[in-house]
């Protein structure tokens, strides 16, 4: 079996987002760039299933500028087999939205004929939450997301899934598109031998139009703000003075 | 045209805070139809019937429903938007689950965690880990959104809407439910809570999160924790507060030992009181919280504790 990772490149979890002052979108010109953290622990997944002997290859596909190279180029020096790089865009500003990146997705997919797609929960830019769960739609395939544990076993997989009141466990029939969540492993990082083998690792470059895809945004984004600030506090000196303030200047207890 | 909202029903009970801060953003796009679906959904229809400002409960049962598989529902809500402009859900885990997939079959985008409603078409929502908030326009035909209940006042009671029953489609049978794994607590829930004290890596572990526990039990409030209490397993992943945790805005938020990462903030800044309890005076939670006291929490909890 085959497994498709998609990966995409985002600003790096340790950056704090400026706004541009014109309200156009957040600055994303020289900040560090990195594979979404979710990403990399869907690598993980798969990649640990090669191993196990439960997979034959690993494809990383990523959508996006030309510069998300460096993210598959990570992606194969965790282990990843070969890349596939959609560029659907020549401006770091301009981003897919998940509709689009789900029908390239699909498109790939169908070329490939992958048995599983392991994906992000969320890309932690935009925190949309939606491509795997859209890509699986379009497939008509079954879908299991925020996964914490995955057992494939023939022509199902049982996953445990982080949900609001704990955690619940399904079965879904392969093939299926499984989205992981936080808990499901601890990715590694790549070695220096691996980073160097990495860079003969096959990487694609395709188009959108190679596919057949139309990626012209649905949304417009009319503006983007800062987030209204909070006023600074006072740093209190003791538990009582805590209570006081608590109890007859907030009167929250 | 009218407004297709999913409620939140879990095992046949209305989750009636979610469903009806909802009900309250999205009154103002027109008519409300409330559609509760599970393997038993009536009670949870006749309670979704009192909230003001409902038109109307629509109500499917059938056992496909039950355990909020997406592939069941997403096929429900795509049957049923011929008549919609807008499909809403409260943004739960279950809705995460099933409205990008009903979305993806109706061929349009999805607007998640929306927190403002400007028009019909024009949203604002939280990027970012909420550090920027954008205003999006949607040039689909039908609008599928989740509303981030954190930012909406509950829509009130006493609304005797009408109800009346769907014919369930016919089951996809991709995927089975096998098993929840649920504690079961009679603390307040967290994302509706007054008050909610957290416990972050500082607690140091399992044991001493029962701290956090006892002042929360004193104070009648909800537990959160930090990714990291998560991660090292002091607390349970539902209770993990932030940017890919839950997001909540109590009256008053209590958070010991946590730093104040962004991705922590992402998940309470909207608080209406912060308090932060951190030995480390240069600690960014600081930055956010309007009481904060600088203090092992090992001293200042058991002390809060005994004077409350
Ligand atoms: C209204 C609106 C307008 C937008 N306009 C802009 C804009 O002007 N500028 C801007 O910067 N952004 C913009 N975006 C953001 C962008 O269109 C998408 O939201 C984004 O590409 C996908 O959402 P996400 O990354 O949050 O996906 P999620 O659904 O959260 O991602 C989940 C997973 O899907 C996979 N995945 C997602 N995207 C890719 C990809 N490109 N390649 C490979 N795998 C992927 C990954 O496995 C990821 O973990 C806009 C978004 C909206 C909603
Ligand atoms: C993709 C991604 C998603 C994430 N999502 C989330 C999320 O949703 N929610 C979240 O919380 N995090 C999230 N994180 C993690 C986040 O970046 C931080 O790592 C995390 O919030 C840190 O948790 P903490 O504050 O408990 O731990 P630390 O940062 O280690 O802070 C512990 C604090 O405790 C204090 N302390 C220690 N001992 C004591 C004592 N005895 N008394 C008083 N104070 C003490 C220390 O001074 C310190 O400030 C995410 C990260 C990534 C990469």
């Amino acid at each position: 079996m085959k497994v498709l990772v998609p990966v995409k490149r985002v600003i790096d979890y340790n950056v704090k987002v400026r706004v541009k002052g014109d309200g156009s979108g957040v600055d994303l010109a020289n900040v560090k760039m990195s594979m979404n953290p979710f990403d990399e622990i869907a690598c993980e997944a798969a990649i640990r299933m090669k191993e196990s002997g439960a997979v034959e290859e690993v494809i990383a596909v990523s959508i996006g500028v030309k510069q998300a190279q460096e993210t598959l180029r990570t992606a194969l020096a965790m282990g990843c087999d070969r890349a596939i790089l959609i560029v659907a865009t020549d401006d770091v500003h301009t981003d897919i939205e998940p509709l689009a990146v789900a029908k390239l997705l699909k498109a790939v997919v169908d070329a490939e004929e992958p048995g599983l797609v392991i994906c992000g929960k969320q890309a932690i830019d935009n925190d949309m939450n939606a491509t795997g769960q859209m890509l699986s739609a379009l497939l008509g395939w079954s879908q299991a997301t925020f996964a914490s544990k995955i057992d494939i076993d023939g022509d199902h997989a049982t996953v445990k899934r982080e949900v609001d009141g704990g955690m619940q466990s399904i079965k879904v029939k392969m093939p299926a598109v499984i989205s992981v969540d936080l808990r499901l492993n601890e990715p590694r990082y790549a070695s220096l031998p691996n980073i160097m083998k990495a860079k003969k690792k096959p990487l694609d470059e395709k188009t959108p139009e190679d596919y057949g895809v139309d990626v012209s945004p649905r949304l417009e984004v009319v503006k983007t703000a800062e987030p209204p600030e909070r006023d600074a506090g006072i740093i209190v000196k003791s538990v009582d003075e805590l209570l006081d303030k608590l109890k007859n200047e907030a009167g929250v207890i | 045209m009218a407004v297709l909202l999913l409620a939140e029903v879990d095992n046949g009970e209305l989750n009636l805070d979610a469903t009806a801060k909802a009900v309250t953003a999205v009154k103002p796009l027109g008519d409300v139809h409330v559609l509760c679906a599970g393997a038993k959904a009536a009670a949870a229809g006749e309670t979704a019937a009192t909230i003001d400002g409902v038109a109307k409960v629509l109500v499917a049962e059938d056992a496909q429903y039950g355990h909020r598989l997406a592939e069941p529902t997403a096929k429900l809500l795509v049957d049923l938007a011929g008549d919609y402009d807008h499909i809403a859900a409260p943004a739960t885990t279950d809705a995460k689950n099933i409205l990008p997939r009903a979305a993806a079959l109706l061929d349009v985008m999805i607007l998640t965690d929306v927190s403002g409603v400007i028009d019909a078409d024009t949203f604002e929502r939280p990027i970012y880990a909420g550090n920027a908030v954008q205003t999006v326009k949607s040039r689909d035909s039908k609008k599928v959104l989740s509303i981030r209940t954190s930012t909406f006042d509950a829509a009130g009671t006493g609304n005797s809407a009408p109800v009346e029953t769907v014919t369930p489609a016919e089951a996809p049978g991709l995927s089975e439910w096998v098993e929840d794994h649920v504690a079961e607590s009679d603390r307040p829930d967290l994302t509706s809570a007054g008050i909610v004290v957290s416990g972050g890596r500082g607690v140091g572990s399992e044991e001493d999160f029962k701290l956090i526990e006892n002042l929360a039990d004193k104070l009648g409030a909800a537990i959160g924790a930090s990714r990291a209490a998560v991660d090292s397993g002091y607390a349970p992943n539902d209770w993990q507060v932030g940017q890919t945790g839950k997001v909540v805005a109590p009256d008053l938020y209590i958070a010991c030992g946590i730093s104040g990462a962004i991705q922590h903030l992402a998940g309470m800044k909207d608080s209406k009181v912060i308090v932060a309890i951190n030995k480390d005076e240069e600690a960014p939670i600081f930055q956010v919280a309007d009481y904060g006291l600088v203090a092992d929490l090992f001293d200042a909890i058991p002390e809060l504790n005994e004077k409350l």
